[in-house]
């Protein structure tokens, strides 16, 4: 299972790093979001501030919709589905593969966003280790379900428009937990306050990355 | 289960229908004019007769069922479409009474709270239950075989099911305005005597029987539009070859009519 995880992760990195696609669009919609924000609440640095934990995974949560969708879009070519379904790769192992290489790619979009958050709204990590902490986890979550319902709605015609709405609703608790585990790792925020949000996003995460792996055989049966 | 697949017969449909009603029917009079108003809450109380039942109905019997019997259609022993066709008649009636525990929520949210909604945690994950498994219903729409569309929908009812146990913790993780459990405190000691207590509980048996009968008969009407689809295909079928006055066209010439390419 670990050996067709890390096969299935490098063939979809790879493919990222060749054709860019995530690199030149997901990313850019990402921190024009900043830009956006900045318009819709105004340009006092003090509003910007204090939301900035939010919008920061606002931002995150619309570009996971948008790089699972890039991830199933990569294998609607012809046939490309039947073919990772005849190769014998373990079906926990494509689940875990796509769900590391979206992780991957929210990991680096975060860091790129966050250094736009602090340039453009002026705000400080004063707790850094609760801050990775709540990311990684929140990452591993959000990847997690996204390739769960990426892989639900993949070969269907409706697919763009019925990706967000099913797994958006899903995603909501980790925006909300690590929205507020953010807010308590910036300077001035309760740091005790934000460790206790750790507690959605672990059994979050863990618990979609166990029906990631063993609900994925049935998923790709579908496809 | 009789008459070849449509579930219960019609005696037994009618005979929970009429159950359903009577009870519904008695739970009403008793709220209304029976039991006593609250020392605090006055007349405001009576809605305890209807909102909880309701919740329960929604947020655990009707989503609970639908996470089983997926679970049983994803299991291969058990797999038969009758557990696929009662979680799709389960979601549906659940979305319903889902939409009804938010608005009987409202509605009592408004004089005590004096707000109609509030950002409280448990409104909040119930409204995004809510929209979980509308998007099950959308994914049910979307056409496939029925074998496909059953996998895929059970697989959408279970992983949305994970986010039935945060409704039930939000409660005691995000203490806010909500009241915590009245009934099923941590000492299991209910909290109301007498009349309301009965009154309460009829009204959740009048509320799970209402949710039987409406799912017996949505299961009955989903069998029924599968068999008339496929009765509308056969006929469609011997017409246009009654047109032609000609015999069934080769599977080969079929193929060669179908355009070639996959859609993107």
């Amino acid at each position: 299972m670990w050996r067709d995880a890390w096969l299935v992760a490098g063939k979809d990195v790879r493919i990222e790093l060749r054709s860019r696609v995530a690199l030149w669009q997901v990313l850019p919609v990402a921190v024009l979001s900043l830009v956006l924000y900045a318009f819709a609440l105004g340009p006092g640095r003090a509003a910007l501030a204090a939301a900035a934990p939010g919008l920061f995974w606002l931002a995150v949560l619309f570009s996971t919709v948008l790089a699972v969708q890039r991830s199933f879009a990569i294998e609607s070519g012809e046939g490309t589905r039947d073919g990772l379904r005849l190769s014998g790769i373990d079906p926990a192992g494509v689940f875990l593969g796509k769900m590391a290489a979206v992780a991957l790619e929210l990991a680096v979009l975060q860091v790129v966003v966050w250094a736009g958050m602090t340039l453009l709204f002026g705000v400080h990590v004063a707790t850094p280790w609760l801050a990775v902490a709540a990311s990684a986890l929140a990452t591993v979550g959000l990847a997690a379900a996204g390739v769960i319902y990426g892989a639900l709605s993949a070969g269907l015609r409706v697919r763009e428009t019925l990706l967000p709405l099913l797994v958006l609703p899903v995603l909501a608790p980790v925006l909300l937990a690590a929205s507020r585990a953010w807010a308590g790792a910036l300077a001035h925020g309760s740091v005790s306050a934000g460790v206790g949000w750790l507690r959605i996003l672990g059994p979050f995460a863990a618990a979609y990355v166990v029906i990631g792996i063993v609900l994925y055989g049935p998923l790709l049966e579908t496809g | 289960m009789s008459r070849a697949g449509t579930g219960w017969s019609s005696r037994t449909l009618n005979t929970v229908g009429l159950a359903a009603v009577v009870s519904v029917a008695a739970t009403v009079w008793l709220g209304l004019w029976v039991t006593p108003p609250d020392k605090v809450q006055g007349n405001l109380v009576r809605l305890v007769y209807l909102h909880p039942p309701v919740a329960w109905v929604a947020l655990y019997l009707a989503f609970g069922l639908a996470a089983l019997s997926s679970l049983l259609y994803l299991w291969k022993r058990t797999r038969s479409l009758f557990w696929d066709r009662l979680a799709a008649a389960s979601v549906e009636v659940g979305v319903v009474f889902t939409a009804l525990t938010l608005v009987t929520g409202t509605l009592w949210g408004r004089p005590t709270w004096g707000v109609w909604w509030t950002w409280d945690a448990r409104l909040t994950s119930t409204a995004l239950l809510l929209v979980l498994f509308l998007g099950y219903l959308a994914l049910r729409r979307v056409p496939a075989e029925p074998d496909v569309r059953a996998k895929r929908c059970a697989v959408a009812a279970l992983v949305a099911f994970v986010d039935v146990p945060i409704v039930h913790f939000s409660v005691v993780w995000w203490q806010t305005l909500h009241q915590g459990a009245t009934v099923l405190n941590a000492n299991l000691t209910p909290t109301i005597h007498g009349s309301m207590a009965w009154t309460l509980l009829l009204g959740f048996v009048a509320m799970t029987l209402l949710f039987t009968w409406m799912v017996a008969l949505r299961y009955r009407i989903e069998v029924l539009a599968d068999r008339a689809g496929d009765a509308v295909l056969e006929v469609t079928l011997a017409e246009r070859w009654a047109e032609d006055d000609a015999p069934p066209p080769e599977r080969a010439d079929l193929e060669a009519h179908v355009p070639t390419g996959s859609p993107t």
